[in-house]
Parts: C-alpha cells; sequence; structure tokens
C-alpha cells in the first residue's frame, strides 16, 4: 500500500463545516425547517421551502437503502486507483435524505439496489467520513 | 401552429482536429472556426452584434472574447451550464433576435481537453471544492462515468433494460462514424484499436469501466471546437447557404431531491416546452442529435425527450432503429458519429447543432433523405446529479 490518503472534504466551507463538525461525534447531521418543514441536503443556511424559516440540525439514524450504485473498476486517481474494484452508492436515508457514499467491508458483486446499509464511520484526523456496509439484522 | 422563423443557423463550422499536439490553444480553436463560420454564411467579423460564450477560453469571457474576435457587440450572453451551454446560447439568441437586440449571434466552442490529456471521466472529483455539494461528495471518489453508471444502473433495476439494449447507441453511432472521414481520423488520431463498425457483442466484450457501463459505451476525449451563426429572418435570406431555422427551444434543470428518480432528466421539461413551441410532435422528428457522453445518456433522453415512453427505450432502440437508413422506423441518431465515436472534447453541445444542421443542409456524411426536423438537445454538467437539458427543434428552410 503507500501513503496516498482519501481526499477528505474542506472543514472551513461555510455549509458544511458544521455537517463535518457532527462527524466527530459519530452523527450524521441533516437539516429540517421549523416552520415548513422542509428537509434540506446538503447543507445550506437558507430554507428551500420557504422564507421565514430556520434549519434546525437533525441527527440521522445512520441506516439506509441502496438506491442506485456503481462499481468503479477503473481510476486514474492516487488514492482511489489503489481500492478498485470498489462500490459507489447514493444511498437514501431513513429520514429522507439521499447521500453519495461508498459501500464498505461487504463483498461487492453482493451490492444490489434496495440494500439495507448502516453507517460505517472512518476515522481521520479532524473529520469522520460516512460510509456504509451492510446493515446487521 | 405558425411556426416561428425569426432567426436562422447560416453558418456552421466544425474544427476538423480531434489532436492538435498542443500546438493550438482553445481561443485560437475558437477563432479558427468562428471565421470559417462567417466565411460558410458570407459574412464578416464585423457583422457580428451579439456574442455568446461559456467561458471555456478564460475569465471574463464576454468582454474578453469580444477583443480576442475584434467585434463590439451589443448582446453579450456568457451562460455557462457545461456541455448543453450551446442550446442555450442558441435558444437566447433566437429570443434576443426577436426581441430586436441583435440582427447577426456568433456561438463558438475549443477546447484542448486532449492535448492537455485532461482525464474528464475517471479522474475522481477533487474534495475540497467551494461548491458544498461537492465538500459533501468529493470522499467517495465518484467518477463522471459512475455517475451515468448509476443512472444505468437503476433503469436496468426499475425497467429491465439490458446491456444489450445500450449496446445498440454505440452501434449505430459507430456506423455513422465510420462513414464520416473526420470522425474516422478523429479515432485514428486518437488511437483508437481496431477501427471498424462494431456489433452488440463488440461493445459487451469491450472492458466495463464502472458498472454497467462497458469501455464502448463511453466517449472518447478529444481535442476540437466549432462555430455556428444565427441571423434575423432578413440577414438569413441574403446568406450563402439556405437557412436552417430555430423552431423551438426548451430550458430546465435538475439536481438530486429527496425520492427523485435518477432516470428523469431535465430533457422532460426543456423537450417539452420545445416541441410545444414548435408546434411537432416527437413523431415528426428525422434527426435526432442526442448528448452521447455515455450510452444511457441517449437511452434516457430519447424517452424525456418523448420518443418513447419512460422505461421503453431498452427496446425503442433495438433492431438498429436508430441507423440512418432506417427513416421510416423513427429518428437517425447521432449521424456524424456522436460523442462516442467522433468528436467529445468536453462540452459537445455545439457539435449536435452543427450536424443538426448539415443534415437539413443536405450536407451529412450520413444523409436522410429528404431530413426536414432535426432535435438537439443537450446534457450539460451530470446525468445522475445535477444537470441542465437544452432543447432546440431545427426546420429546414
Ligand atoms: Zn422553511
Amino acid at each position: 500500500m503507500n501513503d496516498i490518503k482519501r481526499p477528505l472534504p474542506n472543514l472551513e466551507e461555510r455549509d458544511t463545516e458544521d455537517f463535518w463538525a457532527a462527524t466527530l461525534d459519530h452523527e450524521l447531521h441533516f437539516q429540517q425547517c421549523s416552520h415548513c418543514d422542509t428537509i434540506v441536503f446538503y447543507p445550506r443556511s437558507h430554507c428551500t421551502g420557504c422564507t421565514e424559516g430556520e434549519l434546525i440540525s437533525k441527527a440521522a439514524s445512520g441506516m439506509g437503502t441502496v438506491y442506485t450504485y456503481s462499481i468503479i473498476r477503473q481510476s486514474y486517481h492516487p488514492f482511489f486507483r489503489n481500492l478498485i474494484p470498489y462500490v459507489v452508492a447514493w444511498i437514501d436515508l431513513d429520514e429522507g435524505p439521499r447521500l453519495l457514499s461508498n459501500v464498505i467491508d461487504t463483498d461487492w458483486q453482493a451490492v444490489h439496489i434496495g440494500m439495507r446499509v448502516q453507517i460505517s464511520w472512518e476515522t481521520h484526523e479532524g473529520v469522520n467520513l460516512p460510509l456504509f456496509k451492510a446493515a446487521q439484522d | 401552429m405558425k411556426q416561428s422563423r425569426l432567426a436562422a443557423i447560416v453558418g456552421i463550422h466544425e474544427f476538423r482536429d480531434r489532436d492538435v499536439m498542443g500546438e493550438l490553444s482553445a481561443l485560437q480553436i475558437k477563432a479558427q472556426s468562428a471565421a470559417r463560420a462567417l466565411a460558410d454564411a458570407g459574412l464578416n467579423w464585423s457583422d457580428v452584434d451579439a456574442i455568446y460564450d461559456a467561458g471555456e477560453g478564460g475569465g471574463m469571457s464576454g468582454l474578453n472574447i469580444s477583443e480576442y474576435f475584434g467585434i463590439r457587440p451589443r448582446v453579450i450572453d456568457t451562460t455557462a451550464v457545461g456541455g448543453s451551454s450551446y442550446q442555450f446560447h442558441a435558444a437566447h439568441a433566437l429570443r434576443d433576435i426577436a426581441a430586436g437586440k441583435a440582427r447577426l449571434a456568433l456561438l463558438t466552442y475549443g477546447s484542448t481537453a486532449h492535448s492537455d490529456r485532461r482525464a474528464i471521466g475517471v479522474g475522481g472529483r477533487a474534495a475540497g471544492g467551494l461548491h458544498p455539494a461537492d465538500n459533501l461528495d468529493g470522499f467517495a471518489g465518484s467518477t463522471l462515468i459512475a455517475n451515468y453508471a448509476m443512472v444505468a444502473q437503476r433503469h436496468m433495476f426499475d425497467h429491465g433494460t439490458t446491456s444489450a439494449q445500450l449496446a445498440e447507441i454505440s452501434v449505430a453511432t459507430r456506423l455513422h462514424a465510420m462513414r464520416n472521414p473526420d470522425a474516422v481520423r478523429a479515432m485514428e488520431d486518437l488511437e483508437f484499436l481496431d477501427i471498424r463498425e462494431t456489433t452488440i457483442d463488440d461493445v459487451l466484450n469491450s472492458r466495463v469501466i464502472a458498472d454497467p457501463l462497458h469501455l464502448l459505451e463511453c466517449c472518447m476525449i478529444s481535442d476540437g471546437g466549432g462555430a455556428l451563426v444565427i441571423a434575423a429572418a432578413d440577414v438569413a435570406r441574403d446568406c450563402r447557404k439556405k437557412p436552417v431555422w430555430i423552431i423551438g427551444t426548451g430550458e430546465a434543470t435538475r439536481y438530486p431531491t429527496m425520492g427523485g428518480d435518477i432516470t428523469t432528466s431535465a430533457a422532460v421539461e426543456s423537450g417539452a416546452i420545445a416541441f410545444a413551441e414548435a408546434g411537432v410532435t416527437p413523431s415528426e422528428i428525422d434527426i435526432a442529435m442526442i448528448y452521447d457522453s455515455f450510452s444511457i445518456t441517449v437511452l434516457t433522453l430519447l424517452e424525456d425527450l418523448g420518443f418513447c415512453d419512460k422505461g421503453e427505450g431498452g427496446s425503442y432502440v433495438t433492431g438498429g432503429r436508430l441507423r440512418f437508413d432506417r427513416p421510416s422506423e423513427g429518428p437517425a441518431l447521432n449521424t456524424d458519429g456522436g460523442g462516442l465515436s467522433s468528436n467529445h472534447p468536453g462540452m459537445r453541445g455545439i457539435f449536435l447543432l452543427l450536424e443538426a444542421t448539415r443534415q437539413l443542409r443536405g450536407e451529412s456524411t450520413a444523409q436522410v433523405d429528404n431530413a426536414k426536423l432535426s432535435i438537439a438537445h443537450g446534457n450539460g454538467g451530470m446525468l445522475g446529479s445535477r444537470h441542465t437539458g437544452g432543447t432546440i427543434i431545427l426546420a429546414a428552410d
């Protein structure tokens, strides 16, 4: 293996800094408007459903379902090329938001649409990343 | 319904080289293409009073491109929405000409993506970008191809679409490319292996890049460019070539939503608007120039534009129906060879308009007899997440 690290988010980007800070407590946050109940994801500072409300951060359960996925077999990225084949997937969280992530620790040939998954935090300095693995039932 | 005859495409040029060996800049490709397109119309730089530019030649493009070309436009539009930018530009040119703000519009594109060895498709997106959406997604190491592959995967799950059906799109497009000397030269210059007509098995036997998409379902990465001149009706009548009229335009966006259907694109909205404005239906279209970044892009867009119902795209494309020599079975697809086999330097939208125009002039290398109506639909951004749809419907004089 090598020392090349997975690309990490910018922790000072204004809309997403609270989202990433919450990952240090192993919490996956989404936002909901106090006025019109609109769920906002990715995070923002304004409600997209009304002009009045304030967005409240809520912690998702960490459970979700694979909406769709692909197995990546070619990448020129210095980190990801060493993971091939790996799974990227859009995960529908049980609370509604759809998140792009990886399904890990699971036979990639067994990944399928509709598969139940749960969060599996990948630890980094200053941030944890919400990856997913097959749900334990 | 009476169709609009307010503005027409009167000059076109597609830059021939797909590998400039690093010896030309994007700006030079834009300017050389513009001069040829103006000459094609029998016009000159000084006739241009409206400039449309997606900014690929550098920042402050409305100003800098005007100086570079040596023109003094009174309409400046720098809409930049990815590969569909040129559909948006054509729509805005019609609008601006109809409003009396402009009489001669110039659209140009230039790119050295191949010379720059930019890995457009499999490079992995950099994390830490300024847009919050990218800052959330970047860690997963998705690729552009995977973005589209995830649409295909869901399309297969929801509708039973197969890889063999998707391969029909690649096969028809390559058939058309083999008739186009510029496309053949492009494949040679880009060192395609085994340049010939392909079969469904050829596509299925090419290696998988991101499941379920195979290599031969992915567009090339070329250098290239082109230019398009759009004129008001009275100017168009005096040009060298027959005018090709812009009779309908539509614009839309789409981005991820909770519970949203990834297999449906912005073309649903942009197509409906354009067809309504043109007063024609999909069954009347002779030429379908549909953005073929990947096979699944075409399948999805054909459905969304109304050539068949959602989910029926797989059976619709089966049996060679998209070939140029089967006009009784519906429109011919991407008769220049498409992004899959002729020209894709990153933003293909302008080439859709160029070939759509060539067909209505009778100048294509895969000419459909008596072609009267073309559609050119561009998809900008990424089909599987956030993208724009731009639809243009063109009519022969
Ligand atoms: Zn609200």
